[in-house]
C-alpha cells in the first residue's frame, strides 16, 4: 500500500572485497563510497546519469557483456570487478577515440588544468593515440554575451544539457544529428546570444568536463575555472535524489 | 520570455495543419506525442521548417531545443523542402559492398548533388537508407518510390532522366 519503496540492505563483493549498500544505489555509487576508483567522465554528482562515455564500465560476473556502472543497480551477491586488463584496454580505446573525434590539443585550451578528459588520460596512462585525427570544422557560438560555445572540444558527455534541462529547467541546449556530425545547439540552433530561454545561468560552464564550454573574459590557456560541487549542492537542496 | 497560451494557434491557415493537431489531440498533447506529431507534419507538408518545430513543440510543452534535436536526429525528418523527385540510394552493408559509392558519385557528377541535397532547380533531392531492407538486390536505389534492385550507375541516370524529363 504504502508509495515508498522499501530499500533493502544487500552485500557484494567489489574486486573480492565484501561490501554492504542499500538496493537503490548504484555500482559506482558504492564502489566510491568504499575508495574504489572507477573512471568517470559524463557522470556528475547531482545530475541523472546518462551512460554516454562508457569509461565507467565493469565486468559483473554471470554477465557477458560490460555494464556501466553508473547506470547499474546492485544487487544481492552481486561480484563487480572494476580493475582488470581487459578493462583497462577497453577504457583506453574509449579516450582514444574521444581525443582523436575531434580538437583536443590541451597547450592552446582555456581548460588545461581543469580538464575531465586530460586528467583521465593522465590517470589512466593515456600518452598517445593509435588513431588519426579526425579534426572536424566545426563553427565556434560567440555570440553569447557571456559564454562561448566550442563544439570542436565538446565530448557530447550532454552534462550541460542535463544541467540546462533538469536542474536550470531552462533546456537551452540540446544535442542535435546523430555520431560524429552530433553537437550541442541552443533551441532551433540559433545563435546562443539571441537565445529566449537561456537564463544566463552559467551552469552549463560549471560543468563541462572540457574547454567546450567556456566564460567569456578568460582567454589564456588554463584560465577556464569550474565550480562543480555546486550541481550536487543544488540537486541535494531540492531533496531531490536524482536516479 | 514568452507566454505560452494553452492551445497555440498553428503558423498558417493552411488546412494541413488539422491533421497535425488531430494526432497531438489524439495524444493528450503529452510530450512524448513529439515524434509522432513531428511524422503528421512531415507527412502532410514534405518537411519541418521553424515554425512547424516551434508550432509543435510549444504545443506539446516540449523545449525547443529536444524537438529540434529529435528533427535531426531521424533520418526520416527533412528540414528543408523536398524537391519534385527523390532518389534514395542505399547506403547499408551490401549494398556498400556491391559498390552504392559509384551510384553516389554518378549522381554527384550529373546533378551536383550530395546526399541529403537538393538540386538548386528543385527538381531531385538525394536521400540515403541505412539499408532497405533487400540486400539480395544490392545495389539497390528507389526512384519516386519505384525500387531499382542490382541496378548499375547508367540504369539509374537513365531512370531519373525519364523521371526528370518525361519520356524521350
Amino acid at each position: 500500500m504504502s508509495s515508498v519503496q522499501s530499500v533493502q540492505i544487500i552485500t557484494l563483493t567489489i574486486d573480492g572485497k565484501p561490501v554492504g549498500a542499500s538496493s537503490d544505489e548504484t555500482v559506482l555509487d558504492v564502489a566510491k563510497q568504499n575508495g574504489f576508483f572507477i573512471p568517470t567522465l559524463c557522470f556528475l554528482e547531482g545530475l541523472i546519469p546518462y551512460g554516454a562515455c562508457r569509461l565507467c564500465l565493469v565486468e559483473v560476473k554471470g554477465s557477458n557483456r560490460l555494464l556501466p556502472a553508473c547506470m547499474t543497480k546492485v544487487a544481492e551477491g552481486m561480484e563487480v570487478t572494476t580493475d582488470s586488463e581487459k578493462l583497462r584496454s577497453y577504457r583506453r580505446w574509449i579516450l582514444e577515440l574521444l581525443f582523436t573525434e575531434r580538437n583536443h590539443v590541451c597547450s592552446v585550451c582555456v581548460a588545461n588544468g581543469f580538464c575531465e578528459l586530460q586528467s583521465m588520460a593522465e590517470a589512466l596512462g593515456m600518452d598517445h593515440v593509435r588513431l588519426p585525427y579526425l579534426h572536424p570544422q566545426f563553427s565556434v557560438d560567440a555570440t553569447h554575451d557571456r559564454f562561448v560555445s566550442d563544439n570542436n572540444r565538446c565530448i557530447l558527455c550532454s552534462r550541460c544539457v542535463r544541467v540546462c534541462s533538469d536542474i536550470e529547467g531552462a533546456h537551452t541546449l540540446d544535442i542535435m544529428g546523430r555520431g560524429i556530425h552530433a553537437r550541442i545547439v541552443s533551441d532551433l540552433d540559433d545563435a546562443w546570444g539571441n537565445s529566449p530561454t537561456c537564463t544566463r545561468c552559467s551552469k552549463c560552464v560549471q560543468v563541462c568536463p572540457t574547454g567546450a564550454i567556456k566564460e567569456k573574459g578568460r582567454r589564456s590557456v588554463g584560465e577556464k575555472f569550474k565550480r562543480r560541487d555546486l550541481i550536487a549542492y543544488i540537486a541535494k537542496l531540492r531533496g531531490g535524489e536524482h536516479e | 520570455m514568452y507566454q505560452k497560451s494553452k492551445f497555440p494557434e498553428p503558423p498558417t491557415d493552411d488546412k494541413r495543419w488539422h491533421s497535425v493537431q488531430v494526432v497531438m489531440r489524439k495524444h493528450g498533447r503529452s510530450p512524448h506525442a513529439l515524434i509522432e506529431s513531428l511524422h503528421a507534419v512531415q507527412d502532410a507538408f514534405g518537411y519541418l521548417d521553424r515554425d512547424a518545430l516551434t508550432y509543435v513543440a510549444r504545443s506539446l510543452d516540449v523545449p525547443l531545443s529536444k524537438a529540434y534535436g529529435v528533427a535531426t536526429f531521424y533520418q526520416y525528418f527533412t528540414l528543408k523542402p523536398p524537391g519534385q523527385h527523390k532518389c534514395v540510394v542505399c547506403t547499408g552493408t551490401a549494398c556498400y559492398i556491391k559498390g552504392m559509392t559509384e551510384l553516389l558519385d554518378a549522381l554527384k557528377e550529373k546533378y551536383g548533388v550530395n546526399v541529403e541535397q537538393t538540386t538548386e532547380d528543385g527538381t531531385l533531392t538525394l536521400q540515403s537508407a541505412c539499408c532497405i531492407g533487400t540486400c539480395g538486390l544490392a545495389p539497390i536505389a528507389t526512384v519516386d518510390g519505384e525500387d531499382l534492385g542490382k541496378v548499375s550507375k547508367e540504369e539509374l541516370l537513365a531512370k531519373l532522366e525519364e523521371v526528370l524529363h518525361g519520356h524521350s
